[in-house]
C-alpha cells in the first residue's frame, strides 16, 4: 500500500490516510468494528422487521404463554405432569424425557461401542468379522430409518396384550412394551440408596488410602474385592435392618392394559435402541483408532516387566489410547443428543415434540423454536465443557 | 435437527425476513394473477388429496377454486402449497399463501392471537374415535385406560384430554406427527383407538383393506366448525373469500347448479339476479367481476354439488350431510342475504 502511494507521487494527504490504513493494528481493529457493526445492523434489521410484521398481523409476542394451561396430555414423564399443568411445565417434562434418553444413550453407546471396537480388533477371525459388519452397517443406515425399523420391529412384531408374552410371574411382553414388577414403596428402598451413596464415598476413601500405602510401602491392597464387598454389603445390611420387605407391585391387565409395575414404552425402547446402536458404530471406530495408535512397543515394554496382559490393557494401553479417544467421542456424545430430537417421528414425547405441540396451541413459532434451540446449544455445550475438562484432566502432563 | 424442525426453522426465518407486508393481499393476489391455497399435505381423500393424474381433487380444493374462479373467471387459477397441521399458520402468517382452506377448526385463539380471520364453515364436523370391532368397545364411555393415537398439533389432541378429563378416565396418548406413521401405529395395535375429526376418521377407514373391522363410535365429543381463513390485515380479501363460501351456499339454496346457471340467469328472482351479477352491484361492492359468482357455480357448483362430488354418500366417505345440510333442509349451512 505504501508502496503504491509512494510511486503514485501522491500529496501529503495521501500519504497519511495510506500510512494509516498501512498500520496493521488499525485495521485490524477498523474491520473487527465493520464486521460487529454488520452483524449487529443484521440482527436488530431481522428484530425489528420481526416484530413490525407481528404487530401488524396482530400476533401475540413473548413468553405469557407458559403461564397458560398446556392441556395436552403426555404419554411418559419423569415428573407428575397433568394436562391441567401449564405450558412451562410440559416444557420440563420434555426437557426432562430428553436429558433421560441423551444420559442413558451416551452410557449405553459408551459400553456397545467399547465392545465392539475391541472386538474389531480380537485376534479370532469371526469376531473380527461380525465388527466391521456391525459397524459398515449400522454406520451407512440413516438413522430415521434405523428407528422407523424398530418401531416397526416392537409393535408390528409383538403381540396384542390380551395376548402378551409372559416369560416369568410378573413380567409382560407386548406391543405396549415390557411390564416387570417394582418393590411397593417402603422406607427402605430410600434408605438403601443413601446406604449406596455412603458406600460409594466409603469405597473412594478406601481406593486412595491404598494406592498412597502402596506408593509407601510398595503393599497392595485388595481394593477391587473389599470395594465389592462394602458396595453390595453396606445396602444389604440396611435392607435386613428395615425387615426385608418382599411386597412388590405386580403388572396386570386391566381393561385395555397393564397396570401397576414398571413400563419400558415401545417409544422409549425404540428411541434407546436406534441411538445406542448407530452411534456404538462410530464410537468404535474411534476406540479401535485410538488402541492401534498407542505405539506396539508400549505393550511389548509393560510385557516384558513383567505385568499381565490386563494389567497391560488397564495401566499402559487405555490411559494412552484415552488421550486419543476422547476429543472425537465427545462430538459422538452431542450428535447422539441431538439426534434424540429424532423421536418426534416415533412418538416419544421428548423436548422437540413437546415444544411442536405447544407451538402448534400457541401458535408462538419464534418463541418456541428459540427455546428448542437454547436447550440443544446449552445441553450441548455442557457436555462438551463437561469432556474438555476431563480432557485436560487425562491429559499428557508434561515436566 | 429433523427435517421437519428444520422446515419449521426455515419458515421463522420467512417470518422473519420477509418484508414489511403492505396489508393488501386481495391487490397482490390480482398483480401475480393466480391465489395461493394452502391445503392438507398428509393427503385427505375427499377434502383434499391428489387423484391418479397427480391433480389436487377435494371438498377444500373446491373452495380454492370457487375462490379463483369468482377473482380470475378461471377456476384452474391456484396454486396449491400443501401444508402440514404444524406449518398451516406459520405459512399464512408469513404470507406464503393467500388463504388457507385445510380443514382446519374455527377458534377463539386461532380468530385472535394467531392473526387469523376464518371467513365460515365450509364443512361442520366433530372429534369422533373408532377402535378395531374385535375390542368389543361400542361407546366412548368404555375407554378408560385405553391408549389412543393421535396426531399433535391439532385441537384433537385438546379435546381428547378435556374428554377424559371431563369424564374422570385415564388414557395414554402416542402421539405421532405423520398421517401416515399415526394410522400404522393404530394398525399396527400400538393404540386401541384413533382419534380425529369424523370426516377424517371416515376418510381414513376408506383408505383400509377392511374398513367393516373398524368401528366409528357414536359419540361425537367436540364442536369442529372447518373454514378457510386468511391473515389480518385485509378485509377486502377477508370479504371476497367469505362470500364466495356463501354465494355457493345460496346457490344451492336458490336450486342453481353447474348445469343450469345458464339458464338461471334469466331467472326474474331479485335474488338470483343480483346473486349472478344480472343486477349488478354485489361485484363492484367486493371489488370483482359482476359475474364473481356465476363463474364460481358455473365451474366448480353449488356447495351441494361439491359436498356430495367428494364426500356424499355415494363416495367411498359416505358421509351424509347431517349438520353440514342447508338451513332450510334442518342443517347449519346458512348464507346472510345477497343484497
Amino acid at each position: 500500500m505504501t508502496q503504491l502511494s509512494e510511486s503514485a507521487g501522491g500529496t501529503s494527504t495521501r500519504t497519511v490516510r495510506a500510512s494509516f490504513l498501512a498500520n496493521e493494528n488499525v485495521r485490524a481493529v477498523l474491520f473487527q468494528l465493520l464486521v460487529g457493526g454488520a452483524v449487529l445492523g443484521l440482527v436488530w434489521y431481522l428484530v425489528d422487521n420481526t416484530m413490525t410484521n407481528l404487530e401488524q398481523q396482530s400476533i401475540a409476542t413473548g413468553f405469557g404463554f407458559l403461564d397458560r394451561s398446556a392441556s395436552f396430555a403426555i404419554s411418559e414423564s419423569a415428573i407428575p405432569y397433568s394436562p391441567a399443568d401449564n405450558y412451562f411445565r410440559a416444557f420440563l417434562v420434555g426437557l426432562f424425557n430428553t436429558l433421560y434418553v441423551a444420559a442413558i444413550g451416551i452410557v449405553l453407546a459408551t459400553l456397545l461401542g467399547t465392545v465392539i471396537g475391541v472386538a474389531r480388533l480380537s485376534s479370532n477371525w469371526l469376531v473380527a468379522r461380525l465388527a466391521s459388519v456391525y459397524v459398515e452397517v449400522v454406520r451407512n443406515i440413516p438413522l430415521l430409518l434405523q428407528l422407523f425399523f424398530w418401531y416397526a420391529f416392537i409393535t408390528g412384531v409383538l403381540p396384542h396384550p390380551r395376548q402378551a408374552d409372559n416369560p416369568l410371574p410378573g413380567v409382560f411382553l407386548s406391543n405396549r412394551g415390557l411390564s416387570v414388577p417394582v418393590p411397593e414403596p417402603h422406607p427402605a428402598w430410600t434408605a438403601m440408596l443413601i446406604a449406596v451413596a455412603v458406600a460409594v464415598v466409603a469405597v473412594m476413601v478406601l481406593s486412595s488410602w491404598a494406592k498412597r500405602r502402596q506408593a509407601k510401602t510398595g503393599q497392595p491392597f485388595p481394593t477391587l474385592s473389599v470395594g465389592l464387598g462394602v458396595l453390595i454389603g453396606l445396602p444389604l445390611v440396611v435392607y435386613g435392618a428395615f425387615g426385608a420387605p418382599t411386597a412388590l407391585d405386580m403388572p396386570e391387565l386391566r381393561g385395555f392394559n397393564f397396570r401397576g409395575g414398571a413400563r419400558l414404552t415401545p417409544e422409549f425402547t425404540a428411541l434407546i435402541l436406534g441411538l445406542v446402536i448407530y452411534t456404538a458404530g462410530f464410537i468404535a471406530e474411534i476406540v479401535r483408532s485410538g488402541i492401534i495408535a498407542v505405539s506396539k512397543g508400549q505393550s511389548e515394554a509393560g510385557l516384558s516387566l513383567g505385568l499381565s496382559r490386563g494389567q497391560v490393557l488397564r495401566l499402559i494401553l487405555l490411559p494412552q489410547a484415552l488421550r486419543i479417544i476422547i476429543p472425537p467421542t465427545t462430538g459422538q456424545y452431542l450428535n447422539l443428543t441431538k439426534n434424540s430430537s429424532l423421536a418426534v417421528a416415533i412418538g416419544y414425547p421428548d423436548l422437540v415434540s413437546v415444544l411442536n405441540t405447544t407451538l402448534n396451541q400457541t401458535g408462538q413459532a419464534i418463541e418456541a423454536v428459540a427455546m428448542m434451540m437454547a436447550v440443544y446449544l446449552t445441553i450441548s455445550l455442557s457436555i462438551a465443557l463437561f469432556m474438555n475438562w476431563y480432557n485436560a484432566r487425562i491429559a499428557l502432563v508434561e515436566r | 435437527m429433523n427435517t421437519k424442525a428444520l422446515a419449521l426453522a426455515g419458515v421463522v426465518l420467512a417470518t422473519l425476513a420477509a418484508p414489511a407486508l403492505a396489508g393488501e393481499t386481495f391487490d397482490a393476489v390480482k398483480e401475480k394473477g393466480f391465489v395461493q391455497c394452502g391445503v392438507n399435505a398428509g393427503g385427505l381423500p375427499g377434502f383434499a388429496n391428489t387423484d391418479s393424474e397427480g391433480t389436487f381433487v377435494g371438498l377444500d380444493i373446491d373452495f380454492c377454486r370457487a375462490v379463483a374462479a369468482a377473482v380470475f373467471g378461471d377456476a384452474e387459477a391456484v396454486r396449491y402449497t400443501p401444508l402440514s397441521a404444524q406449518q398451516r399458520f406459520t405459512a399464512l402468517q408469513s404470507g406464503e399463501i393467500d388463504v388457507l382452506i385445510r380443514n382446519t377448526t374455527w377458534t377463539t385463539t386461532r380468530d385472535t392471537s394467531l392473526g387469523l380471520n376464518f371467513t365460515g364453515v365450509n364443512f361442520y364436523d366433530g372429534q369422533g374415535f373408532m377402535v378395531p370391532t374385535n375390542l368389543g368397545v361400542t361407546s366412548a364411555m368404555e375407554l378408560d385406560g385405553a391408549t389412543v393415537c393421535v396426531q399433535p398439533g391439532t385441537t384433537t389432541e385438546l379435546n381428547l384430554a378435556d374428554f377424559f378429563r371431563a369424564n374422570a378416565m385415564s388414557f395414554e396418548p402416542v402421539v405421532i406427527e405423520k398421517l401416515d406413521e399415526v394410522v400404522e401405529a393404530y394398525v399396527q395395535g400400538r393404540c386401541d383407538v384413533y382419534t380425529t375429526d369424523a370426516s377424517g376418521i371416515a376418510s381414513t377407514r376408506s383408505t383400509f383393506t377392511n374398513p367393516e373391522e373398524h368401528l366409528i363410535l357414536p359419540e361425537l365429543i367436540s364442536k369442529e366448525p372447518l373454514g378457510p381463513s386468511v391473515r389480518h390485515g385485509d378485509d377486502q380479501w377477508f370479504d371476497v373469500v367469505k362470500w364466495v363460501g356463501f354465494a355457493l351456499l345460496e346457490a344451492e339454496e336458490k336450486g342453481i347448479t353447474a348445469a343450469n346457471v345458464d339458464a338461471m340467469l334469466e331467472s326474474t328472482d331479485p335474488t338470483i339476479q343480483r346473486l349472478l351479477g344480472v343486477d349488478a352491484g354485489m361485484g363492484e361492492a367486493l371489488g370483482l367481476e359482476e359475474n364473481w359468482a356465476y363463474n364460481a357455480i358455473k365451474q366448480v357448483g353449488n356447495y351441494g354439488e361439491i359436498f356430495e362430488r367428494h364426500v356424499g354418500v355415494e363416495t367411498p366417505l359416505g358421509l351424509s350431510r347431517g349438520l353440514n345440510a342447508l338451513w332450510t333442509d334442518g342443517g347449519l349451512m346458512y348464507a346472510p342475504p345477497i343484497r
